[in-house]
């Protein structure tokens, strides 16, 4: 067996050769501290600031408002700790977030719950899309924060931002976005979707882990969270990843002035990949069918366990992932559906295929040539599936 | 967390795998809210266990565990059987991760199930000889 798929892109990707060599003059050439005042110092400086600018401009942003950051989870703790301990000064107490947000917002929240704060989980509903008129009616006068991904890492669900935006614009309530999965696969604008604070990763967009960044709206209060020297504006400390940065940027400049050539590309192979799975007896496709990101197909088999999946398709050469790979290790499914309302038997049977801009078509072939035979596999040893064919065992879904 | 070879040697090809139809006892254990259900199946002969077989709905530990855990008491007396200890099946396969111990747990229960049910159906009350089984003891080992 030697083909190789790799088919998990919403856990991380590649770094593109473009990308590689934007970033290697700033390992071996002009490695100085852009913080020193020698020209080879100063050197680096000046990438650093083309670097912001180009980030600041494929959203919309201004770039003093790009704060650059190790990755995307520390871009989540600094936008909600830093807003919601600025706001506490004011007496608000209140933050409004999403059942199904990535980890790194939901233990924040949970970490701010223990320091008081009261933490509002809005339901996402079958579809994975949580609804602008509940987020409206959760807003109360101590609401310092509300925080809503745009797009769900797990089953791909794209969330109504721009409306939510407007929302808490009216009410005068803050509001981040954790935009990790939807940069470079959505057209964002923070200006015009009313975004305070977004959230970005460079691995989901070809370039290398590491590397993040936070939008912070100009007058938008925020405590620091890394302190210590000046970089940033004196705003987050630590000597800035120079290379990794120049990578970050070159990589949003190519994703984010290709959207629409690659969702041309990367959409047919989506639900070509759907309409496959879906002929497969007792499968549940999760997320919304349309309001989806391009690359993202993720499903529940019905009598078979997730991980014997993942590791089936990986002895055929395929990468593929059961919900977030921050679950693993877990023996709960992963609450991403559970929020969507599936039943823990079959949320075990989860799995998630995310398609990126160098799969093919062939890939396509090749995973649903693949995983069909699996699934009558692991079925055929599955002491739940003749209950569930026969329909004595039904789930509620 | 990675498996051993041993592991991923019993998941690709299980052993003894498959519902059966005349056996002398049949056991299932887990939970399908945990992700895990076994159930196993043995014939007795003259109190020889002379051909087992298993139907798992579980993980990759799950599947090699039980299978790994038929090979173990293929062909032994049922007192052997009942002396088979999660952790010998763990040391069989070279090792489990740490959170997937549950699951030989579960093979060493689903044995005892199975012998359990062998003992009911032949008039002889089990909990004297196999003990009492609790439902699901095995998932809550680790689940906190």
């Amino acid at each position: 067996m030697d083909r190789k798929v790799y088919a998990d892109n919403a856990a991380t990707t590649a770094v593109s050769p473009q990308v590689l060599e934007a970033m290697l003059p700033f390992y071996k050439e002009v490695y100085g501290n852009p913080s020193s005042l020698y020209s080879l110092g100063q050197a680096a400086k000046a990438p650093l600031e083309e670097a912001r600018a180009t980030v600041a401009k494929a959203l919309g942003a201004n770039p003093n408002e790009i704060y650059f950051t190790s990755c995307g989870s520390e871009s989540d703790n600094w936008a909600i700790k830093g807003v919601a301990r600025a706001q506490r000064k004011k007496g608000k107490n209140h933050i409004i977030t999403t059942a199904f947000e990535h980890h790194a917002v939901l233990h924040t929240c949970q970490a701010l719950e223990k320091e008081g704060f009261e933490v509002t989980y809005l339901p996402v509903h079958r579809n994975g899309i949580v609804r602008p008129e509940e987020v409206e009616a959760a807003i109360t006068d101590k609401t310092a924060l509300v925080t809503i991904m745009y797009a769900n890492n797990e089953i791909g669900s794209i969330q109504p931002i721009p409306e939510i935006g407007a929302i808490c614009k009216a009410h005068g309530v803050v509001f981040h976005t954790d935009a990790v999965q939807a940069v470079g696969a959505v057209e964002i604008d923070v200006k015009a979707q009313n975004i305070d604070l977004l959230s970005l990763s460079g691995h989901k967009i070809h370039a290398p882990k590491g590397v993040g960044a936070l939008y912070i709206r100009s007058g938008v209060a925020v405590q620091n969270f890394l302190d210590g020297g000046a970089q940033e504006r004196n705003r987050r400390g630590g000597t800035e990843n120079v290379a990794g940065i120049v990578g970050l940027a070159k990589a949003m400049e190519i994703a984010c002035s290709t959207i629409a050539q690659r969702r041309e590309k990367l959409i047919p192979m989506r639900d070509r990949l759907i309409a496959g799975l879906s002929k497969i007896e007792k499968s549940h496709l999760n997320g919304d069918p349309t309001q989806r990101l391009p690359g993202n197909v993720s499903f529940c088999f019905e009598g078979v366990e997730g991980e014997s999946m993942l590791l089936m398709l990986d002895l055929k050469g395929i990468s593929a992932s059961s919900g977030s790979a921050c679950t693993s290790g877990s023996l709960d499914p992963s609450h991403v559906l559970l929020a969507i309302g599936l039943p823990h038997e079959v949320a075990h049977g989860s799995v998630r295929l995310s398609l990126g801009d160098y799969n093919t078509e062939e890939d396509v072939d090749y995973i649903l040539e693949t995983l069909p035979p699996i699934i009558e596999r692991l079925r055929s040893m599955s002491p739940l599936w003749e209950g569930i064919a026969s329909g004595k065992i039904t789930y509620d879904i | 967390m990675a498996y051993s070879a041993k592991v991923m040697e019993h998941f690709a090809h299980p052993r003894n795998v498959g519902e059966m139809t005349d056996y002398s006892g049949v056991g299932e254990v887990g939970n399908p809210k945990c992700g895990d259900i076994m159930r196993m199946y043995i014939k007795v002969e003259n109190n020889i266990i002379t051909d087992v077989s298993f139907m798992t709905f579980g993980c990759g530990a799950a599947i090699a565990t039980s299978s790994m855990a038929t090979e173990l008491i293929k062909g032994k007396s049922i007192d052997d059987a009942l002396k088979l200890t999660n952790k010998a099946v763990m040391e069989a396969l070279d090792g489990l991760p740490a959170v997937k111990i549950h699951c030989s747990v579960l093979a060493e229960q689903a044995i005892k199930a199975a012998v359990s049910d062998y003992y009911r159906r032949q008039g002889i009350d089990p909990v004297p000889i196999v003990g009492e089984l609790e439902d699901c003891e095995a998932c809550e080992l680790d689940l906190q």
